[in-house]
C-alpha cells in the first residue's frame, strides 16, 4: 500500500488545483468505498481517493464496521445486478446500517451513480432514480453546473463554475414529487445541474443533491474517471486530460481537516 | 400451502419508459389498439399452511418496505391468492 501511495503522489498533477499539490495532513485521513455483489467502479473510486492523498479502504459490503474509516463513498455499478431496483437490495447489506447511522452522525458519504440510487433507497436522500426517458444506456463527458458548493463534497468548487466529468447510466432520470423537488431548490439542496443537455430526463436538469447537513452527496454523473490526467475527459488540454473530478475528493479532505 | 400476491404499479404521474418500450414493440407486431402499456411488478409470496391475518400483515410491511418504492410505486394489491392462482 505505501508503495502505491509514493507512486500516486509522484503522478503528475495530482491534486493540482492551483494549490501546490497535497493537502497537509490528508494522509491521516481513510475514505472507504464499499464494494456490494455487482459493484463496478470501486477500483476508480479507491486511486481517486489514493491520488487525492488520502488513505483508500476497501469496505465489504457484509461487514459490520466501518473500519475507523473518516468518510465513505458508495461507487458506482450495478449491486446485486440491480435486481427489485436500483438500490434496493444494497439498502439492506449488513454494512449500510452502519452507513447510515454514520451518515446520521455527520460523517462524509459521497454516492455515486448506483450509490447514489442506494442512498436514495436508503432514504438518507429524497428522490428516486429511474430509467432514462430515452430509454437508452448512455455513456458521455458531461457538462454540469456548480450551484451548492457549501457541501462536505463541494467546497473546492465555485457556484455556478461549470466541470466536465464522465457520466454512465440506464436508470439516471431523477424524480421526487413536485413539493421535495421545490423544496431542494428552495433550501439550496441542489449540487449539480446537467448543463446544455439533460441526458436521461432528471427532473429540473438535477445531476446531484445533498442533504440540509451538506455531509451526504448523491451523484449520477462520475467524478472518479476524471481525476488523473491520461485518464480524464476529453478538454482544451487535450484528450483525456480533463480531471474536473478531483475536487469532489479534495473537498471532503478539506472538510475533515477544518472539521 | 398458501399463497400471497402483491402488485406493485409504477406512479400514474412517473414516466414509464418500460411501458412505453413495450407498446412501441406491440405496434411493431402490428397489435394496435392499445392507447397505453404501464409495466408493474408481481410477487407471489409462499407461506406455510393457511394465509393468516398475521402473514398478509407481514406482506403488507415487506410490500412497503422492500417490495416498492413509495417515490415512484405504489402498491396495488396484497392478498391471498385464490386456489385457482394457488396451483400455478
Amino acid at each position: 500500500m505505501s508503495a502505491r501511495v509514493a507512486m500516486a503522489t509522484a503522478a503528475p498533477l495530482v491534486g493540482d488545483r492551483g494549490d501546490g499539490g497535497a493537502i497537509p495532513g490528508a494522509d491521516a485521513l481513510r475514505v472507504g468505498v464499499v464494494q456490494f455483489p455487482g459493484t463496478l467502479d470501486d477500483r476508480d473510486a479507491l486511486r481517486a481517493v489514493t491520488l487525492s492523498g488520502a488513505q483508500a479502504v476497501p469496505l465489504w459490503h457484509g461487514d459490520d464496521s466501518l473500519s475507523d474509516v473518516d468518510a465513505v463513498i458508495l461507487p458506482g455499478g450495478f449491486s446485486y445486478g440491480d435486481y427489485l431496483r436500483c438500490g434496493a437490495i444494497a439498502r439492506f447489506a449488513p454494512l449500510m446500517t452502519a452507513v447510515v447511522d454514520a451518515a446520521k452522525g455527520g460523517m462524509p458519504v459521497l454516492g455515486i451513480c448506483n450509490g447514489f440510487q442506494v442512498l436514495c433507497e436508503s432514504h438518507l436522500l429524497p428522490g428516486a432514480l429511474i430509467r432514462n426517458d430515452h430509454q437508452r444506456f448512455i455513456c458521455r463527458d458531461q457538462e454540469l453546473v456548480m450551484e451548492n458548493t457549501d457541501t462536505t463534497w463541494t467546497r473546492d468548487y465555485s457556484t455556478g463554475e461549470t466541470i466536465t466529468i464522465p457520466l454512465k447510466n440506464g436508470e439516471g432520470g431523477f424524480v421526487a414529487d413536485p413539493a421535495t423537488l421545490d423544496q431542494l431548490e428552495d433550501e439550496g439542496l441542489v449540487v449539480a445541474r446537467y448543463h446544455g443537455f439533460n441526458p436521461n430526463g432528471s427532473q429540473r436538469d438535477i445531476a446531484g443533491i445533498t442533504n440540509a447537513r451538506g455531509n451526504v452527496v448523491g451523484l449520477m454523473p462520475h467524478p472518479e474517471h476524471a481525476v488523473e490526467a491520461g485518464f480524464g475527459t476529453d478538454s482544451a488540454n487535450g484528450m483525456r486530460a480533463g480531471v474536473d473530478g478531483q475536487g469532489f475528493f479534495t473537498s471532503a479532505l478539506r472538510s475533515l481537516l477544518s472539521a | 400451502m398458501g399463497r400471497i400476491v402483491v402488485e406493485v404499479m409504477p406512479k400514474p404521474e412517473i414516466l414509464d419508459p418500460q411501458g412505453k418500450a413495450i407498446g412501441t414493440g406491440l405496434e411493431r407486431l402490428g397489435l394496435t389498439g392499445f392507447t397505453d402499456v404501464r409495466q408493474g411488478k408481481l410477487f407471489h409470496l409462499t407461506v406455510e399452511g393457511e394465509v393468516t391475518a398475521q402473514a398478509l400483515e407481514n406482506a403488507r410491511e415487506a410490500a412497503a418496505s422492500l417490495l416498492s418504492n413509495p417515490v415512484i410505486e405504489d402498491v396495488v394489491s396484497v392478498r391471498a391468492a385464490d386456489a385457482e392462482e394457488d396451483d400455478r
